[in-house]
């Protein structure tokens, strides 16, 4: 291409980038001069899941705000965290880790999604780098034998084991009023693989289910699917899909007078969620989920919680999960004594961490996995969401039937 | 399943959903058939004016249907702007550059509203939301149904500019023959500007409809534009009337399919579509040969 009347010219072009990345670059190349440990922050900030990543990054950062403000971590100092962008994509994850690499960092927090996760971890196993999946929750980034990868989250065979088991507890403490279940997912790895397990498992809990309905990501309209949900009345309908179609979905049903006597999702997009409580207090009413959740007893939970409000944001399991995970990697590379990449690995291998925001049992890693881990059910009562279960962790008793 | 308890608000519901697909694609119609491009921004500036309906409700209070008197004259600034200073000078004219840029300028807008209101789904709760119509045997929600209205009123005022307003003959007249209204007289970077003004104005109001029933976030507007390409070829490329019957026809089809092939597959109904009237009739319902 000529340059004609262009307003740059190729050569301010360059000169004004190469100024502009030496800019950027330059602060990291300041930093890196102190003493202290790199930490790889790894999220989908841009893209599809660019919210979950946000929200992902705010978590991780204020842990390290904290960590940094109180002296840093014995014997290794601050933390200097390396942010990266996954975009979305699996490739985007495995390019970030190739960078936090060569900047050497200690270990890696984040990924989000499962398939990002997936990449993330055997891109890092090739350097040894210890990997804390921050949520991703397919059953495979455990049990692929990377030594590498650790997840404190439960993974998505444990959660649907839950949900399933707390949905007949809280079905029989009423009386068994639902007989008859709907499933509304998406037809991406998630919902698809939790439909498959709900079809399998749900009969033999004394549910009949009516019909599978699956849509994609994203779905303009759900009124078709409302229509069938009504026509057919079932008791109960399970949705499992994102944020965006949840919400979409909710308000269709509201919208169309749909009442089943329960909504109860699994991994639910919107229904733990305080901005769709917030936005839509009579679709969200007395809608249950089985999800990540926060433990609501923990003062230090709730004092981030208050602090992640104060900054206008929502405190979404995004930023509680990516905080404890933060919490956990600064504990192993304080009990390894080194920013070393095969004693981290080691220590958390090792780790008991206690000091998470999380409704857990003791932390144990098993192949990577944290069989502490656990989801929790909530309910959406009186304007907030509550947990109703483990009873352990429950602020209310669950609301079944809802009432009409 | 079959029952016409089902069947018909299925239909009913297409309808109103296709109305929207129209009006999407009524902008990328006239765009395409005045400048012969595809313009790849259409999705970028649906988001963009989907933010703008957003913010004008949330900062200034003004409802959707009363903002799109606003945004409407705003975003036909915005269109002539980008296509007279920006994708026409750029594209030294070969229209195939214009393509490129259109493709660059959807890039552009749409992570400067990642960068600017991240990727965060908002919504907004207007009173008349979750109001319906009681048909008895279905409730059609009251926004969706004005919506409906407003579309038929936008196509018929956009058929009458470019039937009885010189603007519009000028915009004719460069569509057919573009070498022969330059010898006219007639400024084609102007009417090329005016075009894409004019497409960008639809987009506005698109945005307006949609607000109160949908969300908006950065990416929204893609799931738009794929199905707007389909209508502008069914309903021929460049035919107002064809954009509009080609709205409705995808919006029932995409309802149907979806209920009787699932959501996941109701999709491809259209594409079917779209694959036969390329392969039938490729200048679509309402196109004329080049």
């Amino acid at each position: 291409m000529s340059e004609g009347k262009f307003p740059f010219s190729r050569r301010t072009f360059l000169a004004t980038t190469a100024l502009g990345a030496a800019t950027v670059a330059m602060p990291s190349v300041l930093r890196a001069q102190g003493a202290g440990v790199k930490l790889g922050i790894l999220h989908p900030v841009s893209g599809a899941l660019s919210y979950s990543g946000t929200q992902g990054r705010l978590g991780a950062t204020i842990a390290i705000d904290e960590i940094n403000a109180a002296g840093g971590i014995k014997g290794l100092g601050k933390i200097d965290p390396v942010l990266g962008d996954a975009q979305s994509s699996a490739e985007g994850g495995t390019a970030e880790v190739e960078k936090m690499n060569s900047a050497g960092v200690a270990a890696i927090v984040g990924g989000y999604a499962s398939a990002v996760c997936l990449a993330v971890s055997q891109a890092a196993a090739r350097y040894d780098l210890p990997y804390v999946v921050d949520v991703g929750v397919a059953d495979s980034i455990v049990t692929r034998g990377l030594k590498n990868t650790f997840r404190f989250g439960p993974g998505f065979g444990v959660i649907a084991k839950t949900a399933l088991s707390n949905l007949a507890a809280i079905n029989d403490a009423a009386g068994k009023p639902a007989k008859t279940v709907m499933i509304v997912h998406e037809d991406s790895l998630f919902g698809s693989g939790l439909a498959k397990l709900l079809n399998a498992q749900l009969p033999a809990q004394g549910f009949q289910i009516l019909e599978t309905i699956p849509h994609p990501t994203p779905t303009r309209d759900f009124n078709n699917v409302v229509l069938k949900i009504k026509a057919q009345n079932p008791d109960l309908v399970i949705p499992a899909n994102y944020y965006n179609e949840y919400v979409l979905l909710a308000r269709t049903m509201q919208q169309q007078k749909v009442k089943p006597k329960g909504i109860y999702s699994v991994l639910g997009g919107a229904a733990s969620s305080y901005k769709f409580v917030k936005e839509f207090p009579e679709a969200a009413k007395y809608i249950m989920d089985c999800n990540h959740w926060f433990d609501p007893k923990n003062p230090k939970a709730l004092a981030l919680k208050k602090k992640v409000e104060d900054q206008g944001q929502f405190f979404t399991y995004e930023v509680y999960m990516n905080y404890s995970c933060v919490l956990l990697v600064a504990d192993a590379l304080a009990r390894a004594g080194s920013a070393d990449r095969a004693k981290v690995t080691e220590a958390l291998a090792s780790s008991t961490f206690k000091d998470h925001v999380m409704p857990y049992g003791p932390t144990k890693f098993v192949n990577g996995q944290n069989e502490g881990a656990a989801p929790a059910n909530t309910q959406v009562l009186d304007g907030d969401i509550k947990v109703v279960l483990p009873v352990a962790f429950a602020q209310a008793k669950p609301v079944f039937p809802m009432p009409a | 399943m079959l029952s016409p308890v089902i069947l018909i608000p299925a239909i009913l519901n297409g309808l109103l959903t296709g109305a929207v697909y129209a009006l999407v694609a009524l902008g990328l119609t006239l765009i395409y058939g005045v400048l012969h491009i595809i313009n790849f921004a259409h999705g970028a500036l649906l988001s963009a004016a989907l933010f703008a309906a957003f913010f004008a409700f949330k900062l200034l209070g003004l409802d959707p249907y009363l903002a799109a008197f606003l945004l409407a004259p705003a975003f036909f600034a915005l269109g002539y702007g980008l296509q007279r200073f920006i994708i026409g000078p750029a594209s030294r004219g070969d229209d195939r550059n214009m393509l490129l840029i259109t493709l660059g300028l959807s890039v552009v807008i749409e992570n400067v509203l990642l960068y600017a209101f991240r990727g965060d789904t908002r919504t907004i709760e207007v009173p008349y939301a979750f109001e319906t119509i009681d048909l008895g045997f279905t409730f059609l929600p009251i926004p969706r149904v004005i919506g409906f209205g407003v579309v038929f009123v936008v196509a018929l005022l956009l058929w009458a500019i470019m039937r009885f307003t010189d603007t519009g003959k000028a915009i004719r007249a460069v569509a057919k023959e573009k070498l022969g209204a330059q010898l006219a007289g007639i400024d084609v970077a102007h009417v090329y500007a005016m075009t894409f003004g004019l497409g960008s104005a639809c987009v506005a109001v698109a945005a307006c409809l949609l607000i109160p029933t949908y969300y908006v976030n950065p990416m929204v507007g893609d799931a738009f534009v794929l199905i707007a390409f389909t209508i502008v070829v069914l309903g021929g490329m460049g035919s107002v009337p064809g954009a509009l019957i080609g709205g409705l026809v995808i919006g029932v089809v995409e309802s149907l399919s979806g209920l009787f092939l699932g959501e996941s597959l109701g999709q491809i109904g259209i594409f079917v579509i779209f694959i036969a009237v390329l392969l039938v009739r490729p200048t679509g319902l309402f196109g004329v040969k080049a």
